[in-house]
């Protein structure tokens, strides 16, 4: 439930809890973790400028995606952006993670290299110090909710394993370790002035202990998850081109709640990919829609009326001797003599009563003799000589 | 004949405004390096004056030369006109294997030469898109040997150029005058030889940052003569105007040719 995230979101940390944290995952099938980022991000600052959250600003740790982007995002939105440093901070760790433009600078090879946005940025140039990040986001909470009383949220656009990335963990997780992520984690969680926490992984960027490890961290995780499994495990290929071109558009959407009391509620709903934003809606019928969209359009009927339906029900198959309280057998060729004579015995007992149920359909085979085979592969005429 | 034929990947891949990257994945039957020539030459078409930085793991300059001299392209030509920048990196790094650092750094001085390039044409006047391009990555592994972080890391700094020159300067209302600018990317990999859990980041990271993807596979009923396989594109749309809903699938066959490359649809060739 998209709204309940949003909520639970917005209502932030009660007092004496850690504050909720969301885990948004997705994986190369589906790749559309970034709008429901981008979504949840434009509802949250909403709440905050109708204040109505807990939180007071968004710190935003743009890992994968341009500062400029986010901007062109909320421009997008209809938030003003001349006014975000009053609810808006943004740690740049995408332009410069590794300190490498600022080495090229010292040296002279490039005179410029960051890029100049509206959004009031704080500059991150070593991603591996993650100590560093850390109180770099609290700093910048502070200067939102300034001195004292308040809290404000935080949003991760990535989190990468190895190196890099909190608007995307998959950046982070890049450039560090699983522990030390994991802790910078529950440490923004257990401070007093963060409201709530939410994070986007790409899932298979990482192994599987990754994602277990953040699920246990957060409270809440959404997966977008293909509308068709695909069943052999293998990777987009050419020949379901339909089914890849919907895994852009659409996905199902499955939420986690873990309540305080341990008990988890899961809820399912789909999302579909409309204009710059998603639309989340409850399941419909469930894979009846796709079903039908996924098969293309013809001329013909392929479906049966009612009519037809009972019609084909009502056709006995040749060798299911049907409604005569016998176990129903299909002859396969290889039953043995004593058994073919019994039954040709109560087949001609039988056969006045067929006859006269003639408002059914019914066909019956005797072998002639144990001389003729059963059916093979042979070809009947090949002694034939033409 | 041949001109509305080449346009079924054009128009697969679309025209952007401004820069975007376009990942080209192939495997070891069949070869996507026709798809980086198609790039490089439409790149250098006469009527723009856009630039292209190409750097080269894989094949020597004089390699790519033949081939687009074949296709109608003089790559000294364009090298002498500044169009077209080399960057010859069949030896990074070889000769020394002394650590870490070195690797790192080698891949740093070459983003530093990358970067200066994008700096000094995109301070001359006029509206260009500058291409990077890099064939292949799978060799930037070996270079970095095998530490695909680093070779992650200087992709990354690579897509950095695409938001920072992604630039449209309106100049008063003269729309003649609108300079559009742009820095695009465009990389060959080969998608059959990630499969372990360590590397296989190698190939996803970048088609979760790509814009365009496209891929070079083997007809799945076998080879055929007069077809040399299939490439899949699929086209995230723009996702800078953040229009990601118009994204697309294409799927045609293709027929690499001594000069040029036939595109068409499966069955509709003669």
């Amino acid at each position: 439930m998209a709204e309940t995230i949003c909520r639970a979101l917005r209502d932030g940390a009660f007092e004496g809890e850690h504050a909720p944290a969301l885990t948004i995952k997705d994986t190369i099938d589906t790749p559309l973790g970034s709008f429901v980022f981008n979504h949840i991000l434009t509802q949250l600052t909403s709440n905050i400028l109708a204040g109505k959250s807990q939180a007071r600003g968004v710190v935003l740790v743009a890992l994968s995606r341009p500062p400029s982007f986010y901007t062109e995002l909320l421009k997008d939105k209809g938030f003003d952006v001349s006014s975000s440093s009053k609810w808006l901070r943004v740690l740049d760790c995408y332009s410069d993670p590794l300190g490498w433009k600022n080495k090229l600078m010292e040296k002279g090879t490039v005179r410029n290299p960051y890029e100049e946005t509206s959004l009031k940025t704080s500059l991150c140039k070593n991603l591996k110090e993650l100590d560093k990040v850390l109180s770099s986001i609290i700093e910048l909470g502070k200067e939102i909710v300034e001195e004292g009383k308040g809290r404000f949220a935080v949003a991760i656009d990535s989190v990468m394993l190895v190196n890099f990335s909190f608007g995307s963990v998959s950046e982070v997780l890049r450039h560090s370790s699983l522990p030390s992520v994991a802790r910078i984690l529950s440490h923004l969680r257990s401070h007093d002035q963060v409201s709530c926490i939410f994070c986007l992984l790409h899932v298979d960027l990482h192994e599987a202990k990754v994602a277990a490890t953040l699920e246990y961290l957060s409270t809440m995780h959404a997966d977008v998850e293909p509308i068709v499994q695909r069943t052999n495990g293998q990777r987009n290929t050419s020949e379901d081109l339909p089914m890849v071109e919907q895994s852009f558009k659409r996905g199902k959407f499955h939420v986690r709640f873990k309540r305080r009391n341990g008990r988890v509620r899961v809820m399912r709903e789909e999302l579909y990919v409309e204009g710059s934003g998603i639309k989340i809606t409850e399941v419909s019928s469930e894979d009846g829609i796709t079903a039908q969209s996924l098969v293309p359009k013809v001329q013909f009927n392929l479906d049966l009326s009612e009519k037809e339906r009972l019609d084909r029900a009502k056709v006995v198959l040749p060798f299911e001797h049907q409604g005569t309280g016998k176990l129903i057998q299909i002859y396969d060729g290889r039953k043995s003599l004593n058994e073919s004579e019994n039954e040709e015995k109560q087949a001609s007992v039988e056969k006045p009563q067929t006859t006269e149920d003639s408002g059914r359909g019914e066909i019956i085979y005797f072998r002639d003799s144990d001389d003729e085979m059963p059916d093979s592969d042979e070809d009947p005429d090949d002694d034939l000589d033409i | 004949m041949d001109n509305s034929r080449a346009n079924l990947l054009e128009e697969a891949v679309g025209i952007s405004k401004g820069g975007r990257v376009v990942v080209v994945e192939d495997c070891v039957e069949t070869s996507g390096a026709f798809v980086l020539h198609h790039f490089l030459k439409r790149s250098l078409y006469p009527d723009t004056s856009d630039v292209v930085i190409f750097i080269a793991f894989a094949h020597p300059f004089s390699h790519y030369e033949r081939i687009l001299r074949k296709m109608g392209c003089n790559l000294t030509v364009h090298r002498k006109t500044h169009r077209f920048v080399f960057l010859d990196m069949l030896t990074l790094e070889c000769p020394d294997r002394n650590g870490k650092e070195t690797r790192q750094d080698g891949l740093l001085a070459l983003y530093g030469e990358i970067e200066k390039a994008v700096e000094i044409y995109s301070s001359l006047e006029g509206s260009r898109t500058i291409t990077i391009m890099i064939d292949d990555i799978s060799l930037i592994e070996v270079a970095a040997n095998g530490l695909s972080n680093h070779v992650l890391d200087f992709l990354h700094y690579c897509y950095t150029l695409k938001a920072k020159y992604e630039k449209v300067n309106g100049m008063g209302y003269d729309l003649n005058n609108l300079c559009i600018q742009g820095c695009s990317f465009v990389t060959l990999n080969h998608e059959d030889i990630y499969s372990s859990a360590n590397t296989l980041p190698l190939i996803l990271q970048p088609e979760y940052l790509a814009d365009v993807i496209i891929k070079a596979e083997p007809l799945a009923t076998g080879l055929a003569s007069d077809v040399h396989g299939q490439l899949t594109v699929l086209n995230k749309g723009s996702v800078c105007d953040l229009g990601g809903s118009s994204s697309k699938v294409r799927n045609f066959h293709f027929r690499v040719k001594e000069n040029i490359v036939d595109y068409f649809y499966p069955g509709t060739q003669t």
